[in-house]
């Protein structure tokens, strides 16, 4: 039984890694859009973009591991569609395996407009090289987006000595997802450090001068001049090539509960979706990608397992690190189970009175002790 | 069986510590791994190797 993963990414990669593990001996090829060997994205918008970390240490398994895996690594050459487990590439490759892995990731949102210089995505590691080479020379910097990753640019260029602005439609950062209490937190967080917080307004657009971008411009008129704009709007699911293919995509590939898109087609990480309580999740995070493929491995050597995670995630953001366990809401009611919100704290979230998340600031023991609650919930 | 972490890499994430209680602690003051035995016995080998899969940061490497 031959396997072919798309994607060589986290997931893509742990998938390979458990296959092995569990004695799966058949061919194994990864094909990857990127010229790259698998690297971890999480460096990427902290250590990375810093400047801390070069391109070596974002490398997922050394180049040693990476070999004994003993698979064919077709790297550079993007998926194109998907005709039953036979995969056609943009180079012209026709690749098909008995099971074919699904693990594509995501592909970040941009303005509409024109392509400029100074404007930014940040998703692979090209994105964050030429981030970071555009930041050595910055004057001013907006980051458009108060999600996970504009927190972390923001606080990243403040890092590096920069003035940075932070757009975005909320009225705190993260506030959708955590709620207002920790987006307070957050907002508080990011002004002490010196980030300027243009929140609770649309951003309408880019302006520019000679093809480099000048500035963002905000739905109350306003525009915030900038040299360098880095838009973290999120993300949508890598699924393009799989029109016409069958497969249910509807934000991410549909998936069963043993994360099986269709017979002998698997899917995992960011680009995933199965039922998960009462409704479709689909969970964008450098843990899920790892247990989903962990998962995916299992099952496609003949076990049943159901994909059931407690979800997890982390930020670091200045010198503030924080966990998030299980599936927060902004609507969820918010205590304060240990610590103090001026210092480190567990925050616990609830609905209709059932502890759903843990949160943690600056307490990352403590926080994995409170995860206990999610278990036995 | 011989576990390396490297303290420098790890995250603080505590997902070690959830696969294998026994093996791996967090500092208490910022999370950062412990480990209790770099040399544990073999019954706990497939929790050991959970938690080096599991661990967001490859912080863990495992030589059998």
């Amino acid at each position: 039984m031959s396997v072919l993963v798309v994607g060589a990414s986290a997931a893509g990669l742990t998938t390979v890694e458990a296959l092995r593990r569990k004695g799966f001996r058949e061919p194994i090829t990864v094909l990857g859009a990127e010229w790259h060997p698998p690297y971890d994205r999480p460096p990427l918008s902290k250590q990375f973009l810093c400047g801390d970390w070069d391109e070596a240490r974002t490398r997922l398994p050394p180049e040693a591991m990476l070999s004994a895996l003993e698979a064919d690594f077709v790297l550079g050459d993007p998926a194109v569609a998907l005709d039953g487990r036979t995969v056609r590439t943009a180079s012209g490759r026709v690749l098909s395996a008995d099971t074919v892995v699904i693990a594509t990731g995501l592909t970040p949102r941009r303005l509409p407009g024109p392509e400029l210089e100074g404007l930014h995505v940040l998703r692979t590691l090209d994105d964050a090289a030429a981030l970071r080479k555009d930041l050595v020379e910055a004057q001013r910097v907006v980051v458009v987006g108060d999600g996970v990753l504009g927190c972390e640019i923001a606080a990243t260029a403040r890092k590096l000595g920069l003035p940075v602005t932070m757009a975005g439609p909320q009225a705190v950062p993260l506030e959708g997802q955590l709620g207002p209490m920790v987006g307070g937190l957050l907002a508080e967080l990011h002004r002490s450090e010196g980030v300027e917080l243009r929140l609770g307004t649309a951003v309408t657009g880019l302006t520019d001068v000679d093809g480099r971008v000048s500035g963002v411009q905000l739905a109350d008129g306003d525009v915030l001049p900038a040299d360098v704009v880095v838009v973290a709007l999120g993300a949508v699911p890598t699924t393009d090539w799989l029109e016409g293919s069958g497969l249910r995509i509807d934000n991410g590939v549909v998936c069963d509960a043993y994360c099986r898109a269709a017979d002998g087609v698997y899917a995992a990480g960011d680009v995933a979706r199965w039922p998960h309580e009462d409704s479709l999740l689909r969970l964008e995070n450098r843990t899920n990608a790892t247990e989903q493929a962990l998962c995916v491995a299992a099952n496609i050597l003949g076990e049943t397992q159901p994909y059931r995670p407690i979800p997890y995630f982390w930020t670091d953001q200045f010198s503030t690190k924080i966990q998030v366990h299980g599936r927060p809401s902004a609507d969820a009611d918010v205590t304060i189970a240990e610590g103090n919100v001026a210092d480190r704290f567990v925050a616990h979230y609830r609905r209709d009175g059932r502890i759903v998340g843990v949160l943690g600031w600056n307490a990352p023991k403590q926080t994995r002790q409170h995860r206990e609650h999610l278990v036995q919930a | 069986m011989k576990i390396i972490v490297d303290q420098d890499k790890c995250v603080a994430s505590g997902q070690c510590v959830t696969a294998a209680a026994d093996v791996f602690d967090q500092r208490d003051e910022d999370g950062i791994v412990v480990l209790l035995t770099d040399n544990p016995p073999d019954d706990l080998a497939a929790d050991v190797h959970q938690a080096a899969a599991v661990c967001p940061a490859l912080a863990i490497l495992v030589e059998d």
